[in-house]
């Protein structure tokens, strides 16, 4: 067929409608082009002729464009709102076919901001009262799609009355339908509910049944509190209804339900106990066990029964039943972890499954097994197997390692040094892509926990000097973390010389501007420390004198034990004899060396922090090697202005950084005349969610600059040899790492050892079997061991550390539905029956009286709750407990919350 | 709401029938296909049929050449869906005969008509397949 395109021009013409492509026509000429540009051409093609003739008079022809646009739109994604007009024109045809392909049109493409939206509701009117129920089917489907809050004021009549029709398949639907009018317009409960309750009660029609109790389920699972006051129905649902369906929305009201009232529970932990056991259908017991775990987990027998449910789905050899096993582990797991130990075998060995959705499961069940006993080894096993996962995984484990690690400032973490360390190795597994976190924590620990510093130095400068990591883009922000704590916590660095090397080598030219700025600020914190100490040796420095206030504060001696191993075994240096004016004047020449051609970086934050170091370098040299014959001057050179400078900036430097409050701003007094909230006050909003950062780095004391020419000139004299020294460094280190590449060397080196091997995954390859056993251990002897070392103090603040996640309670639909719904449940059984809801005023009217009404229903039913708790269970009692309410004399209020009824006792 | 969309897709990842019961743009909607797509057709018979994607958790079933993929909330039971799923091939191989790709294609007003039978605003309102059938049935008669 190809006569469409006789048509011409604009309008329709009786060849269009002749030589109509039908549909099947349309999906047979896609299905013949090949995917690309020719298919695309004919599509186009085709929506040019369904653009005429869906202009066409003839009711057949545009019905027969409409449902080609809708397949384009529904498969193909072609816009079809310019369309909105013609569907709703085709919803009048009285032709049954056209009705329906117009509202399926309408249902698949309207959206709230349709244009012609309300031309609709009149036809939906006309369709919600047909005689002929498949057309009211219709507009009820249409309508619980499209549903705005105009469709749902103006139609809320029309479904009251659908409420209660005779034909259950109106009834059904009509019923479903609900859910989208309450929450466009909850107004709508003080008319509609008291029909749907009364459907709940209608045991004639399990799919009306169905349709009901789906829709308390959604009710019930945003304010479930509202509903307590129906348990009764539910109750009698559970225990009567053979229908999974409707049993798994029941159990899913009841999980919610149950968590309010405790005597609810203990009424309804027996019967779903026995559908549990009962049950063939897996979905049912799935069910139970979710709600048992989730919310009965204080009665033993029934998580005990729930437990050996769960194991039969964990050995199950169906892969789905065994990802719900474990989902349901993590449910137990708060509450009885007896019943993740029971089952670690298979958990464990679920972490190297095939499925990663399983793998992912399987993790977040052992992170909920982590304690503080047992969290280095699970930690042990976790980075084992992150070496030999994939990627994706891997990062998945290394990020809950760190967030459980992490949580609540550090709550499981007693052995801070082992942490640092392990962050130290995180950083080392080549798939690694948690830099950022990592760098936090690695800082957040350096200001929290003063007693980790000297670990926290070591692992720093082990990743400093490490120029092979300088390679992985993805670690930059822990190499920055690195080096920012290098510098800050120097005076704990066994050789300050060597991080200085490492701050200043070459490679670190692949790091991005803003990470190499804090290595040259870092080398400027390490700089005027070895000056410092240089120079005013016979003073404490001021980093132990600051330290001497912290009477459990034990470095100070402790270090010098250390630097006197460091001194034997690797570094040549020790601390008595470290700074000699040698050492210093060469440490100066490298930095001058170094940072020299970057005084011209085109990164100012770059060339602000090397001209800082290049002017007290420069300083200091020419103070120091002028003297070069006369030592003692020197030593005593108090006088010396680099003296006096390095005094006040090491000062300025070592004040000690702490945590801040995420509301120290707030403490801050506003200065007077100051308008804080006068235009700036919608910026809160956009703030609200930004992390603050930490602060990195700062200086107080402007260091002087000196003039660049003389630096230049001066370095370009001693660039050899300090090339040369720094080359010869740079190679042993190359050397030690890819020995397999150099010919075997009889000079040991000595220089710079005590370098870790890096990892090998393969000496890490444990079976599966050893894991097991080894998380048997970690997992099974619940040892209070008694640590050594007490747990060094973290520094915590009052607030929340990190932001907390607030979210704004707005009032939303769900809190006007469940107060209406409160209303009608609580109080209305007087007030006028919503007899003539056609009428809008009328109908508000009701919802207002029946609001006022309430207020003081509801104090009053309280008193009768406890007089109706000796009458019968079921309905009868509350109706009498309502008519005596009603009767009542007026009671002062008791308790806030909505009244609990007690039928079930 | 317990069902969020239904999705058929063929092998190739072409969408065959796209039921929204939340209201998304057009780009929004291609955006989520070809993201849910992409993971789960990824996956083998050797995996279970439930992946989180966002804030949805998709179950999943492959019946011969077609995928059909439902999104449901974190809430829904999944077994349920998965029995859902089946019911509906079902429905339309007890219509169609032997059901495929084609028929969907083909038929896809009534496939929607099915499944607003069985589902309304993401409740399933009808688990029998003769009333889900009915008034089909009455309209082919009548037609």
């Amino acid at each position: 067929m190809s006569g469409g395109s006789g048509g011409g021009g604009g309008g329709p013409s009786l060849m269009d409608s002749l030589f109509q492509r039908t549909l099947d026509d349309l999906i047979k000429g896609i299905r013949l082009h090949t995917p690309g540009a020719a298919q695309s051409s004919f599509i186009s093609k085709s929506v040019d002729e369904i653009r005429r003739e869906i202009k066409s008079t003839d009711l057949q022809t545009k019905s027969t464009a409409l449902q080609k646009l809708t397949y384009l739109h529904s498969l193909h994604g072609f816009d079809m709102s310019w369309a909105a007009f013609h569907a709703v024109e085709l919803t009048s045809s009285p032709s049954f076919a056209h009705k329906k392909t117009g509202y399926l049109a309408a249902s698949l493409s309207f959206r709230p901001s349709t244009e012609v939206l309300l031309l609709l509701t009149n036809q939906l009117r006309k369709d919600l009262s047909s005689t002929n129920q498949h057309e009211v089917s219709l507009a009820l489907e249409c309508l619980s799609v499209i549903c705005t809050a105009d469709f749902a004021r103006d139609l809320t009549p029309d479904i009251f009355t659908l409420l209660t029709s005779s034909k259950n398949f109106i009834r059904k639907k009509s019923i479903a339908c609900l859910l989208m009018i309450f929450s466009q317009y909850p107004d709508a409960v003080r008319v509609c509910f008291k029909r749907l309750v009364e459907n709940l009660e209608s045991t004639d029609n399990a799919q009306t049944l169905a349709a009901t109790v789906g829709v308390f389920c959604e009710l019930a699972s945003k304010e479930p509190r509202t509903y307590l006051p129906l348990a009764p129905e539910f109750y009698r649902i559970l225990v009567d209804s053979r229908n999974n369906w409707v049993l798994i929305k029941v159990l899913k009201i009841f999980a919610k339900l149950a968590k309010l009232e405790p005597r609810l529970a203990k009424k309804v932990v027996e019967p779903i106990c026995d559908h549990m056991k009962r049950s063939e259908a897996k979905s049912l017991v799935f069910e139970c066990v979710r709600t048992i775990v989730s919310s009965f987990y204080e009665y033993e027998f029934a998580v005990k029964l729930a437990v050996s449910k769960i194991k039969e789905f964990l050995l199950d050899t169906d892969l789905n039943l065994k990802y719900l096993g474990l989902q349901g582990l993590l449910l137990v797991a708060p509450n009885h972890l007896w019943a993740v130990l029971e089952n670690k075998e298979v958990v464990i060995k679920s972490l190297s499954d095939v499925d990663r959705n399983i793998r992912l499961e399987a993790l977040r069940l052992v992170m909920s097994m982590v304690s503080d006993d047992n969290v280095i080894e699970i930690c042990r096993v976790l980075i084992g197997y992150a070496l030999k996962s994939d990627p994706e995984f891997c990062n998945e484990i290394l990020r809950s390692m760190l967030s459980t690690c992490s949580r609540n400032v550090y709550e499981i973490i007693n052995d801070f040094d082992w942490y640092v360390s392990l962050l130290g190795e995180m950083a080392r597994i080549p798939h690694c892509q948690n830099g950022e976190e990592i760098e936090y924590q690695l800082i957040d620990i350096g200001m929290r926990v003063k007693d980790v510093r000297p670990e926290l130095v070591r692992v720093a400068r082990d990743l400093l000097i490490d120029p092979a990591l300088l390679g992985n883009p993805f670690i930059h922000r822990i190499l920055s973390a690195a080096a920012w704590v290098s510098g800050e916590y120097v005076w704990f660095s066994k050789n300050p010389f060597e991080i200085m090397e490492a701050l200043l080598q070459p490679r670190a030219n692949l790091l991005s501007p803003s990470i190499r700025a804090l290595y040259i600020h870092s080398a400027f914190k390490v700089l005027s420390f070895c000056l410092h100490s240089f120079l005013l040796p016979h003073k404490p420095a001021t980093s132990s004198s600051k330290l001497v206030d912290e009477p459990d504060f034990t470095y100070s001696e402790s270090e010098e034990e250390t630097d006197v191993d460091l001194a034997t075994t690797s570094s040549s240096l020790s601390k008595k004899n470290a700074f000699t004016q040698e050492s210093i004047v060469n440490m100066l020449i490298l930095v001058l060396t170094s940072l020299s051609p970057l005084a011209g970086s085109h990164d100012v934050e770059i060339q602000e922090r090397v001209r800082n170091v290049l002017g007290l370098a420069q300083l200091a040299q020419e103070e120091i090697s002028c003297d070069l014959d006369n030592k003692e001057k020197i030593i005593d050179g108090v006088a010396l202005k680099t003296s006096i400078l390095i005094r006040l900036i090491n000062d300025a430097l070592s004040e000690d950084l702490g945590p801040v409050s995420l509301s120290a701003q707030e403490r801050v007094p506003i200065p007077d005349g100051l308008l804080l909230e006068d235009n700036l006050g919608k910026l809160d909003t956009i703030c609200a969610d930004v992390e603050l950062p930490i602060s990195e780095s700062f200086s107080l004391v402007k260091p002087v600059l000196t003039d660049v020419d003389s630096v230049s000139i001066r370095q370009n004299e001693e660039s050899s040899e300090t090339s040369a020294a720094e080359s010869t460094s740079l190679l042993s280190e190359h050397r030690k790492r890819h020995g397999i590449f150099y010919l075997p060397s009889d000079n040991n080196q000595n220089a710079s050892t005590s370098f870790p091997p890096a990892n090998d995954p393969n000496e890490r390859d444990n079976d599966v079997e050893d894991l097991v056993r080894l998380t048997e251990e970690s997992l099974v002897l619940k040892r209070k061991s008694n640590l050594s070392r007490p747990r060094p103090v973290v520094v915590k603040l009052d607030e929340g550390d990190r932001l907390p996640i607030t979210r704004a309670k707005t009032e939303s639909n769900d809190d006007l539905i469940s107060g209406a719904v409160r209303d009608v449940l609580l109080g209305n059984e007087n007030s006028p029956p919503p007899a003539a809801p056609h009428s809008k005023v009328e109908k508000s009217e009701i919802g207002d009286s029946s609001r006022r009404k309430s207020k003081h229903r509801k104090e009053k039913k309280h008193q009768n709750v406890e007089e109706s708790k000796q009458k019968s269970g079921g309905r009868h009692g509350r109706h009498k407990a309502r008519q005596r309410a009603d009767e009542g004399i007026n009671v002062a209020v008791q308790i806030q919350k909505p009244v609990i009824p007690d039928f079930l006792l | 709401m317990g069902i969020r969309f239904i999705l058929m897709v063929n092998k190739q990842g072409q969408t065959r029938l796209a039921q929204y019961y939340e209201y998304l743009t057009l780009e929004e909607r291609r955006a989520l296909e070809g993201e849910i797509v992409r993971k789960c057709l990824a996956r083998n018979e050797q995996q279970c049929s439930f992946v989180e994607h966002r804030n949805y958790k998709i179950v999943y079933r492959r019946y011969a050449s077609l995928f059909f993929l439902v999104g449901v909330d974190n809430e829904e039971n999944e077994l349920a869906i998965l029995e859902f799923i089946h019911l509906l091939v079902e429905t339309m191989d007890r219509h169609f005969g032997n059901v495929c790709e084609l028929d969907i294609m083909f038929h896809l007003e009534k496939a929607h008509f099915m499944l607003e039978e069985m589902v309304m605003n993401g409740c399933i309102v009808e688990t029998s397949k003769t009333n889900i059938l009915a008034p089909i049935q009455l309209m082919d008669k009548a037609s």
